[in-house]
């Protein structure tokens, strides 16, 4: 009996540990691994994937102490976690599962509809302080951005302010929904969020990298196409040791079907 | 044999409550521990990311540089050497991903063998270059200086007014604005709480019948039961803009917008505790004193509240105590900026809700991460000297009493 017990235990552990995989990390890309896992597992009856958000440092830590396989980020990983990893004599793989496109939104009462790289940057930076120096009414600007911390933070400060810092002034949000929020009931407001939360509440603004010379609105098809400037990819981390148990999910996800999920959930597909 | 069995249950029902409270007392010890552990740590770290260098030409006179002003030279700020005890040449930024545009991919290599000798020889050809990059990359022979940055000090990280913690080339650990929010939105908070609990109590223990009590108690303490993000939410959509237009400013996201939400959250505590001091006034006095011609209001503001003054004062410090380890709520509607607060109609940052917002994405055990936690401990110091304060009132009460 006792013996049964320990083979069957054995027996439920190899098959629960051949399948199951766990990710671990960025809450934007939580929503699409979410779906992703969901229909994988409906294909693949036998398949076990469990996600779990926290953050893209959090999954990132997590894929050092070993206790996730896919570590979920928007962001690249940073020198000293990749440095981390090669103490542990370990080695990590990268690989981009979609993009995420950020749209600048005003209040929609404002009168401005673009700006340039250059005049964002400003903005964000604090040296433009009212309206009326981009063009639009005598009104004080109100940035409002994400935490600290967010992958969307840095990414923004990557490429729309040219790596300078925010200005100390900017109010940050936890939570994409909160600036939203603030932004559709502040009048002087501005702020960045992902393509898919952009609603009627908050005008989305026309973006020009080329000082001036086209604006382009931020959308599906602008997004898809790369024409529009302020995009950035998704990746899932994993080691490099485990690259057998995950691949047919990562294949999964940027499989056709996969990719299609991408843009249900609201995020851009890889183009082919 | 019946006694045998009696004495052993006693002993080990005692042994069991010893052993629960054992475990308690460890567990609190070790968070505490582990905190200061933490965040302690953070004094032992440069605020260059680890891994990383800050190098000049050969020829620049400095040999070290504060964090500071890199943050400047690197937002454009500082554009000349001279603004930092150097030579009058203009400074020239330079970061990893820039090497394309002074070398060819051929002579970076394909797996970057290259890289190194190129920033080498980069460094030494300008000599206004500042340049940040991976430790690997600096070269056996590197022809440059590598600048010495120092540790981060006490003085630095409690004095300092700028919260950049993921600034590259150096992060800026200022927690003063820190500290600064979250008094200031506490403060206004009690000042809030404190006259409209005490006169809720009031009238609970001494006015109202006890139709009208039996009514309002549960009330008040479901306040006590609401989750704190739906206390954050209603502050964003409802007090929020109630503060932007009544003030008339441009922006709704303020510490005054977060008071009033930790003042409500606060109110539970005061009212409860106050009321239960004031309920525990005896009735023979309250008598004595109407018997003596005294009104009812005299008799409250006489004898039950002089009376009833620990306890009072024992609820209040309590509610700030609560209204100072707040996170959720605080976070969604004070706006977050961490800059010092000059009036309570600015945007603020408290230590919580900067904790909650960042350490999901804090690389572990980095420097950030234990920013994190020394900034837990100073949470932790404070709160330690309320509930010290409330020990020190309570245990006074008792004295006055023989």
């Amino acid at each position: 009996m006792k013996t049964k017990l320990v083979v069957l235990a054995f027996a439920l552990y190899t098959t629960t540990a051949g399948f199951a995989q766990k990710l671990k990390g960025s809450d934007t890309v939580l929503p699409l691994a979410q779906k992703e896992a969901e229909s994988y597992m409906k294909q693949n009856k036998a398949a076990k994937v469990t996600v779990t958000g926290g953050g893209s440092g959090v999954g990132l830590a997590a894929l050092v102490d070993g206790t996730t396989d896919i570590a979920m980020s928007s962001r690249k990983i940073k020198m000293a976690e990749k440095m981390k990893l090669q103490d542990a004599g370990k080695s990590v793989k990268e690989t981009t599962i979609a993009y995420d496109a950020l749209a600048v939104v005003v209040n929609p009462s404002n009168k401005v509809s673009q700006l340039t790289r250059e005049q964002l940057e400003g903005i964000f930076t604090g040296k433009i302080k009212n309206w009326k120096e981009v063009g639009g009414d005598d009104l004080q600007i109100t940035v409002y951005s994400r935490e600290t911390s967010s992958g969307t933070y840095e990414f923004f400060k990557e490429h729309v302010l040219n790596n300078k810092n925010y200005a100390s002034t900017v109010l940050s949000m936890p939570a994409t929904g909160a600036i939203i929020q603030s932004v559709s009931q502040t009048k002087g407001a501005i702020g960045y969020v992902g393509l898919a939360y952009v609603e009627k509440d908050v005008k989305a603004i026309k973006v020009s990298y080329d000082k001036g010379k086209t604006y382009i609105a931020p959308s599906m098809a602008t997004a898809k196409d790369k024409t529009y400037p302020v995009i950035r990819p998704l990746y899932y981390y994993y080691l490099s040791t485990v690259e057998k148990a995950v691949k047919p999910f990562i294949d999964y996800v940027l499989s056709a079907d996969g990719q299609k999920i991408v843009e249900e959930v609201g995020y851009v597909p890889l183009s082919k | 044999m019946k006694t045998f069995y009696k004495k052993f249950a006693e002993k080990f029902i005692e042994g069991l409550l010893m052993l629960s409270g054992t475990v308690t007392s460890l567990t609190v010890v070790l968070i505490v521990f582990f905190l200061f552990k933490e965040g302690v740590g953070v004094f032992n770290q440069k605020p260059v990311e680890d891994g990383y260098v800050i190098a000049v030409n050969k020829n620049n006179p400095l040999d070290k540089v504060v964090s500071e002003d890199i943050k400047n030279i690197y937002d454009q700020k500082i554009t000349h050497w001279n603004e930092v005890g150097g030579n009058p040449d203009s400074i020239i930024l330079f970061r990893l991903e820039d090497i394309s545009n002074y070398y060819s991919d051929e002579a970076i290599g394909e797996n970057f063998e290259g890289l190194a000798g190129c920033i080498s020889r980069l460094t030494d050809s300008l000599p206004g270059i500042i340049a940040f990059f991976p430790e690997k990359y600096l070269d056996k022979n590197f022809k440059g200086k590598v600048l010495d940055v120092d540790k981060i000090s006490l003085s630095e990280f409690f004095m300092g007014e700028e919260w950049f913690p993921t600034a590259q080339p150096s992060a800026q650990l200022g927690v003063m604005p820190l500290i600064l929010g979250t008094l200031w939105v506490s403060l206004g908070a009690i000042l809030l709480a404190l006259p409209l609990g005490l006169a809720a109590s009031i009238y609970m223990s001494e006015i109202a019948n006890d139709r009208v009590r039996s009514i309002m108690k549960p009330l008040i303490e479901l306040l006590a039961g609401i989750p704190s993000v739906v206390y954050g939410f209603f502050g964003l959509v409802i007090i929020v803009p109630l503060i932007q237009e009544t003030f008339n400013l441009p922006v709704g996201e303020t510490g005054l917008a977060g008071s009033i939400v930790l003042g409500i959250m606060a109110l539970p505590t005061i009212i409860t505790i106050s009321e239960d001091a004031m309920r525990n006034t005896p009735r023979a006095m309250k008598e004595a004193s109407l018997a003596l011609g005294a009104s009812k209001w005299q008799t409250i503001y006489k004898v039950v509240v002089p009376y009833s003054i620990s306890g009072i004062t024992a609820g209040a410090i309590l509610g700030i105590g609560r209204a100072i380890g707040e996170t959720m709520a605080v976070l969604m509607v004070t706006g977050n900026a961490a800059v010092i607060p000059h009036s309570i109609l600015e945007p603020v940052r408290t230590i919580p809700a900067t904790i909650a917002a960042e350490l999901g994405e804090a690389p572990a055990g980095g420097l950030h991460y234990k920013a994190l936690f020394a900034l837990g401990c100073i949470l932790f110091l404070i709160t330690l000297f309320i509930n010290l304060s409330v020990e020190f009132v309570t245990g006074r009460k008792k004295h006055n009493k023989h």
